[in-house]
């Protein structure tokens, strides 16, 4: 397990480096961010060149990228266009998009799981198919649609909430923005639930159980849940990864100053210093999720076992 | 699940799975019920606080709340070139001269008295009893140590630019190398109140430049604890920075200590950074903000029904034109004047200004702006023919000049903000169907801004590309300089004219106002019959406010006034 874990380390190396250096290079095409820093004028050329030299923009690709990387491991994420660390940004930003997954990820548990047991049990009855068919309608729905519809009825015609957060961003604020974020998330869950539920519920360990006289909300939750959860764990894992760094949309939505609002603006400013910072957090945010999920298999399932 | 905790000794079949598969789920299962449950308590609270704390009707000290945008740049006034971060500047600082928020017309403010005998030598007087909010006096030195400061290259300001008149910039700010003196030769303190400026060359209007931003004086504080000041700004207007987070709001309240003659009519302004403006409008609708400077195009529409008369829209000194590549020979072939003139009257202006941008655009008649006024040098209708719509003319004009060239015109424009796109296509379609040819005109988007800049830079423009103007301050003379002169910084098309230049060196060179703009008109003149760009049309400032506020007006600037904004 110790071996495994190491050497899934490891092979973070190489994945780590690889994204950086595509986003780096990515955001680099995208050309000069200095010309767009004058507004509609030419910058003069003196003062261009001196902020080129300052933000190392002078320098080949490769060799701003090695000063990058070499700045990075010594926690020096670089400097935004507006005089601010990348790290105060991101020390400002994070908190409110952690809180914002976590609003969604508690809305996918309980309300997927939920869902997805209630139509696993009832196969083919009207309940299970009302519940599919809402799925499928959120599933083709897309986010931005649910979350412009959401905050007009909500937050303008009913006044049941703000249509915007503040820069509190309090986790009361974000249940709205919470849930149109984990819509689609939510939906996928119940029906990865139901499915896993009606499969098991004609496996051999469950007729055991119903047939030694066990309750049937004990049969339910000791035994078929639990065996059945284990794709749905998997999934919300990776989930996490892709929750936070896909709120650009939902963030744009209800005005949420966090990861997807600086990353938004650092790519509309080709900001490369803001841009390579965040995502490389979240490449590691999605690297660690997954060696987590990856983890959580040996330990739901015994047959699993890593050498 | 929580009650099935009670039985879970049971089941030791399988243990290690079952310990595993047991605790994962339940802990999970139990922080999110408790954290919901957290978070409904905290929605309980905010919506009885929401409802509390509304409705309170104070006047001089209430405070009220408007959409902004993260600026671009750090504040520092010689550093910021763009709306979002002028607006502050506008409300934390108070210039030599302040244009008026109605006819923009340049007024002394700080100024006692600006003397000169040969538009070149200003002797500059400051009023006396100004102050910075943090106490310190504000001295001719405040403007000296500012200007230089400005000026020099080691700053890194993009407004040094402002300063390039006055004598000894090209020794602060040499085009390139490294400078070779820290301070303006031009500038010399001669007493606490009294500086004196010289001029590289005439320029008649300078003084009603000194209110634009990039003038305004700076306390020692700036220069002494500069990152102290950044995060949070202190200057000398009718508001004082109350805190900054930056990337999300500003608060600025009313300083008390505040001696000037425009004192803020309500307690304070609070700026929130949106990153769309829909929401910004949508929380204008609900009563979450009160005021939106900026009404996002796809509510233009509805604007008027939403608001009434809380619907603002005025004239604002921008000009949207459509610019040459006079470096690409194919556009600079004589003849071509006719082609460029032939295109402009392809624009069904008014159509598009009705359709599109729901009348908050007037389609131009001239290269300047109606907030200049009759006396500033605007002049309705001095475009006369070529900015009429005339298909058939056209037509007949541009094959006269020789054709488009490369039988196409590409306009180019960044697609990233604003509704570029949306007229761009509303352009082709006119010319296409003026010229009777399907792809006569194609848009050609480029993805960022930045990009866009890089190319106009580059000089890579394929054919006509958008140009968009926001004055500086309200002078004819910055309509046509910056744009239009040998190598100005704005003259994105390079376009270059001997009897153009000459007529705005005689122009800055005249000491008698009216004579300098008529003047500049003759140099307008030029433009025209050159057509070196085609005016589209004068932009709008719109805006929309709560009905808990009164008197709100923008200025030519398209700001709001914010100082003369009464809540309640």
């Amino acid at each position: 397990m110790g071996r495994y874990v190491i050497r899934r380390l490891l092979q973070m190396i190489p994945v780590f480096v690889g994204a950086t250096l595509l986003i780096f290079l990515m955001v680099n095409v995208m050309g000069d961010p200095i010309a767009g820093l004058c507004g509609e004028r030419a910058c003069d050329p003196a003062t261009a060149a001196r902020l080129k030299a300052e933000f190392g923009l002078d320098q080949p690709v490769w060799k701003q990228y090695l000063t990058y990387m070499g700045n990075v491991l010594t926690g020096d994420f670089g400097t935004a266009f507006n005089g601010q660390k990348v790290t105060e940004l991101m020390a400002t930003a994070f908190p409110v998009t952690i809180r914002l997954t976590l609003v969604a990820i508690v809305f996918e548990i309980v309300i997927g799981i939920v869902l997805g047991v209630v139509t696993g049990m009832r196969r083919g009855r009207p309940v299970d198919t009302g519940v599919l068919v809402a799925t499928l309608v959120v599933i083709s729905v897309p986010t931005f649609v649910t979350g412009l519809l959401l905050q007009l009825l909500l937050g303008v015609k009913w006044g049941w909430i703000n249509p915007s957060v503040s820069s509190d961003a309090t986790f009361g604020e974000l249940i709205v923005p919470g849930l149109v974020l984990a819509s689609v998330s939510l939906a996928y869950v119940t029906r990865l639930t139901r499915t896993s539920i009606a499969e098991n519920r004609r496996s051999d360990y469950v007729r055991t159980a119903v047939a030694k006289g066990l309750p049937r909300r004990r049969v339910v939750s000791r035994h078929l849940l639990r065996n059945s959860l284990i794709p749905v764990v998997t999934f919300i894992g990776t989930d996490v990864g892709a929750l936070m760094g896909g709120a650009i949309v939902t963030e744009r939505i209800f005005n949420i100053h966090g990861v997807g609002y600086q990353l938004y603006q650092g790519i509309l400013r080709q900001n490369t210093q803001t841009v390579v910072g965040f995502v490389t957090v979240l490449v590691l945010v999605f690297l660690a999720a997954n060696l987590i999920v990856d983890l959580l298999y040996a330990v739901l399932d015994p047959r699993i076992r890593y050498a | 699940m929580r009650r099935g905790r009670d039985g879970g000794a049971a089941d030791a079949r399988r243990p290690r799975v079952v310990t595993g598969a047991r605790t994962a789920p339940r802990t999970v299962t139990r922080t999110a019920t408790r954290t919901a449950a957290a978070a409904g308590a905290t929605a309980v609270v905010l919506l009885a606080a929401a409802c509390g704390g509304g409705g309170g009707g104070g006047d001089e000290g209430a405070v009220l709340s408007s959409s902004w945008g993260d600026p671009q740049n750090p504040l520092e006034p010689a550093n910021t070139n763009e709306v979002q971060g002028g607006k502050v500047l506008d409300m934390i600082f108070r210039n030599l001269k302040k244009y008026d928020p109605k006819t923009g017309a340049a007024q002394d403010m700080l100024a006692e008295k600006i003397e000169t005998s040969d538009s070149q030598n200003f002797r500059i007087t400051v009023k006396d009893g100004w102050k910075f909010s943090n106490g310190e006096p504000v001295t001719a030195r405040s403007f000296v140590d500012a200007w230089n400061y400005g000026a020099s290259l080691k700053n890194n300001q993009k407004n040094a630019y402002f300063f390039q008149y006055i004598d000894g910039y090209d020794k602060t700010h040499p085009e390139s190398g490294s400078q070779s003196a820290d301070t303006l030769s031009g500038l010399k303190t001669v007493d606490d109140r009294t500086f004196t400026v010289k001029l590289s060359q005439k320029f008649s209007t300078f003084p009603d430049t000194l209110g634009y931003n990039a003038y305004a004086p700076l306390p020692r504080a700036f220069f002494d604890d500069h990152d102290a000041w950044v995060a949070k700004p202190v200057g000398n207007g009718p508001y004082q920075v109350d805190s900054y987070a930056k990337g999300s709001q500003m608060s600025l309240r009313k300083w008390d200590g505040y001696n000037g003659p425009d004192k803020a009519q309500n307690g304070g302004v609070d700026l929130k950074v949106y990153t769309d403006n829909a929401t910004a409008y949508n929380d204008l609708m609900s009563g979450n903000l009160d005021l939106v400077d900026d009404i996002p195009a796809s509510q233009l529409k509805n604007a008027p029904n939403d608001l009434g008369d809380r619907y603002i829209n005025t004239p604002a000194g921008i000009l949207q034109t459509l610019a040459f590549p006079f470096y690409d020979k194919a556009w600079n072939k004589p003849g071509m004047e006719k082609v460029r003139k032939g295109l402009s009257m392809a624009i069904d202006r008014k159509q598009i200004t009705e359709t599109i941008f729901q009348k908050t655009r007037t389609p131009a008649t001239d290269w300047t702006s109606p907030v200049l006024g009759e006396d500033g040098g605007f002049r309705e209708g001095l475009c006369g023919d070529g900015c009429e719509y005339r298909p058939s003319d056209a037509k007949k004009l541009i094959q006269e000049g020789g054709g488009l060239p490369g039988g196409q015109v590409k306009i180019t424009f960044n697609a990233d903000t604003g509704s570029h796109r949306d007229w761009v296509e509303a352009v082709c379609n006119s010319i296409n169907r003026a010229l009777g040819q399907g792809k006569a005109c194609v848009p050609n988007p480029v993805g960022t801004f930045a990009d866009y800049r890089n190319q106009i830079g580059d000089e890579k423009m394929p054919g006509p590309f958008r140009a968009g103007w926001q004055m500086d301050y309200p002078l004819i003379q910055n309509f046509l300089q910056p744009l239009y002169y040998t190598n100005a910084s704005s003259n994105d098309g390079k376009w270059s004219n001997q009897e153009f230049d000459d007529l705005v060196d005689q122009a800055n060179a005249e000491s008698d106002t009216t004579k300098a703009v008529d003047t500049f008109v003759k140099a307008e003149e030029v433009v025209r019959d050159e057509m070196a760009a085609i005016p589209l049309w004068y932009q709008n400032g719109s805006a929309g406010y709560s009905e808990r506020l009164s008197d709100v007006t923008l200025n030519p600037f398209s700001v709001p006034v914010y100082d003369r904004i009464k809540v309640g």
